[in-house]
């Protein structure tokens, strides 16, 4: 893993104009052990080999890039799937909690606090600290908690609890300034697991770092299927941003990939219920980070709408911020039904159910001009099991295979 | 002179600050609260500006936030009410805010708005020092504005020593490891803390916040520091029913002096 030069990091924490540390001081010390530790730490031989093993042997890593035959005639193109769906607990989240457990441990702290949406991210934090025998919190909005209650228990059965959260609109962005109360309130203590490529610097940088295990995995398994190391298009949903960031990040200076970043459209970009992040926000600072963040004209952070519990967070990572504001990455809207039509296509041609939010990601190829003989990846983010209520409500829209 | 440094300069004991959510309870209370503040003998006012994302707050700002957004408070608003205060109240004012807010305000602009009404000072949390050593600094120090910055019990001497530097009027001796609004004693680790910070001779007043909710704990936070500043329990005692706002505001100072 190595830096990967122009649209990393830079030494102050920075993507261009966005990122930083924007943080009371009651979180410095934190955020400084973190910042001067972190990279000397993740690569230690003792910390890579432990998560090397973890990742292999707990996870179930690589895993498989898969060509999707029936899809790509669909398509007309070559389409790749990158299969983080068949990670233990259905999704790339467990890449980087993995990592940040086992940075916990270095650190030697004991208790460990997340913050989760659609619950993916908390179910594989309890599950890390299940494994590393650590006390686990999870900040969930009270909402979201009434509408992924099989998250919630998966929580409480891995022995995390779940504290409900009602300030605010009761969802992801206040499970995140909750938790981010609760570590300023334990300063000594705890390491805050942060879900996604947000939050202050260093974290955007350590999760991307974390997560790039995809895109590493992508290189070999591509030059073994294609002969080439890289695909023509990579295409990912961007909430956070977390496992689109994990798949560019060896192609980040690689011109040749376009990079496709699928946002959440909700109702409609211009319907006033959407999470479009980029092409409807504006600079501006969240949860410690200045990026791109759907705001009021008076500076108030206002509450995305999305499909997927997964996508409906107001900003996006600064990295994802930079990387369209640059014009590295190209911007694609799709909107809730787009979604849907695309998750039943996967599921109908190759016997895949995907999440609502790598569906967004799915759906994105109708609306890209590829040849025949081009490549495109597409980052399959996590399975739909726990979209099976959204899903079967949708059912009679698409009536099964056999004949009468 | 700076009506900050003036206070400090008259007065080096038993400061009492009080923290306010402009435009809570109602949009229009803000004005008639900071005089009868004034009136009661509250030495300072900080003037909280609402924000939909209060990080560093516990509960009950959090709440007077966002009811007072819901009323219709903004920083255009905020300047409007106090546009003239200075006919009538003659105490220090500090606006206290998250950062996100003033930037789509406009920094500059804000910072004119600020020197127009006749703003002494300002706390942004969520500014971090070396930004603002960056780009801020000299806008804020050549309009006169006072710049005030926060110390927790976490925060080492050599630190310490930097934001005292750049502080200006106070420092804001955060008492806790906490959020705003923790109601507790003031425990024994406390003052050693606070008896730490006194003895670097730092050259600055110090004000204690955060957990300062009664009598009794703004009487022992004078003790080792200029005075203290009250947020969460003076918003609680607005909140309560019965009585005017202003009459409540009366009330609450009556109970700590």
């Amino acid at each position: 893993m190595k830096d990967s030069g122009t649209y990393n990091v830079d030494r102050e924490g920075f993507y261009g104009p966005y990122g930083g540390a924007f943080i009371p001081e009651m979180l410095y010390p934190n955020i400084r052990e973190l910042e001067e530790r972190y990279l000397e730490i993740i690569y230690s031989e003792t910390f890579q080999s432990d998560f090397k093993s973890l990742l292999m042997d707990y996870v179930g890593r690589p895993t498989p890039l898969y060509h999707a035959k029936r899809l790509s005639e669909h398509f007309r193109g070559q389409v790749f799937l990158k299969r983080e769906d068949l990670n233990h607990t259905g999704a790339h989240k467990i890449n980087n909690t993995v990592g940040q457990i086992l940075l916990a441990q270095h650190l030697g702290k004991r208790r460990i606090i997340a913050e989760t949406g659609a619950g993916q991210h908390g179910v594989a934090t309890a599950t890390v600290c299940a494994l590393a025998g650590l006390e686990c919190i999870v900040y969930m909005g009270a909402l979201d908690v009434a509408r992924q209650s099989p998250n919630v228990h998966k929580m409480k059965m891995l022995g995390a609890e779940v504290r409900s959260v009602h300030s605010g609109n009761k969802t992801l962005k206040d499970a995140t300034n909750e938790a981010i109360r609760d570590w300023i309130n334990h300063p000594v203590d705890t390491h805050y697991i942060i879900g996604s490529v947000v939050g202050p610097h260093p974290y955007p940088d350590m999760v991307t770092r974390f997560q790039s295990v995809i895109s590493e995995e992508m290189k070999s398994q591509l030059l073994e299927k294609t002969g080439r190391d890289h695909p023509d298009y990579l295409v990912a949903c961007v909430g956070g941003g977390s496992n689109a960031a994990g798949a560019y990040y060896h192609y980040l200076d690689d011109a040749r990939v376009k990079l496709i970043s699928v946002e959440a459209a909700g109702h409609g970009v211009d319907s006033g219920e959407s999470a479009a992040t980029t092409t409807l926000g504006s600079d501006g600072i969240i949860h410690g980070s200045r990026t791109l963040l759907m705001q009021d004209a008076d500076g108030q952070i206002t509450e995305p709408y999305s499909i997927s519990a997964g996508l409906d967070y107001p900003g996006v990572g600064p990295i994802h911020a930079w990387l369209a504001k640059s014009g590295r990455a190209s911007m694609v809207n799709v909107e809730d039904k787009e979604a849907l039509e695309a998750a039943f296509l996967l599921t109908r041609l190759e016997g895949i159910i995907p999440a609502l939010e790598s569906a967004h990601a799915l759906a994105a190829l109708a609306k890209l001009d590829f040849g025949p003989e081009q490549n495109i990846v597409v980052n399959l983010s996590g399975r739909g099991d726990k979209d099976m209520e959204a899903y079967s409500s949708h059912l009679q829209e698409y009536p099964n295979n056999t004949e009468e | 002179m700076n009506r900050i440094d003036q206070l400090f300069r008259e007065k080096q004991e038993g400061v009492l600050s009080i923290y306010m959510t402009a435009g809570y309870p109602d949009l229009e209370d803000t004005v008639e609260i900071i005089s009868t503040l004034e009136e009661s003998g509250v030495d300072m006012i900080e003037l909280g500006m609402p924000f939909s994302d209060p990080l560093a707050d516990g509960e009950v700002i959090q709440q007077s936030s966002m009811a007072a957004l819901k009323n219709g408070m903004t920083i255009s608003k905020l300047f409007e009410q106090i546009e003239g205060i200075r006919q009538n109240v003659q105490i220090p004012l500090v606006l206290m805010g998250y950062l996100n807010p003033v930037l789509q305000f406009g920094f500059e602009r804000f910072i004119e708005k600020c020197v127009d009404t006749g703003i002494d000072g300002l706390i942004l949390p969520d500014l971090p020092l070396r930004i603002y050593e960056r780009d801020y600094m000299s806008m804020i120090s050549d309009s006169g504005l006072k710049f005030i910055m926060l110390i927790t019990p976490q925060t080492d001497p050599g630190r310490i020593e930097r934001i005292a530097g750049n502080s200006g009027g106070f420092l804001y001796m955060v008492a806790d490891a906490s959020t705003t609004g923790s109601r507790k004693e003031i425990s024994e680790e406390q003052v050693a803390y606070f008896n730490r910070i006194r003895r670097m001779k730092l050259g600055i007043p110090l004000m204690i916040g955060f957990g300062i909710s009664d009598e009794k704990t703004f009487q022992t936070a004078c003790k080792y520091a200029s005075g203290a500043i009250i947020g969460s329990a003076f918003i609680r005692a607005l909140g309560v029913n019965g009585d005017t706002a202003p009459e409540r505001a009366r009330k609450f100072v009556q109970s700590i002096r």
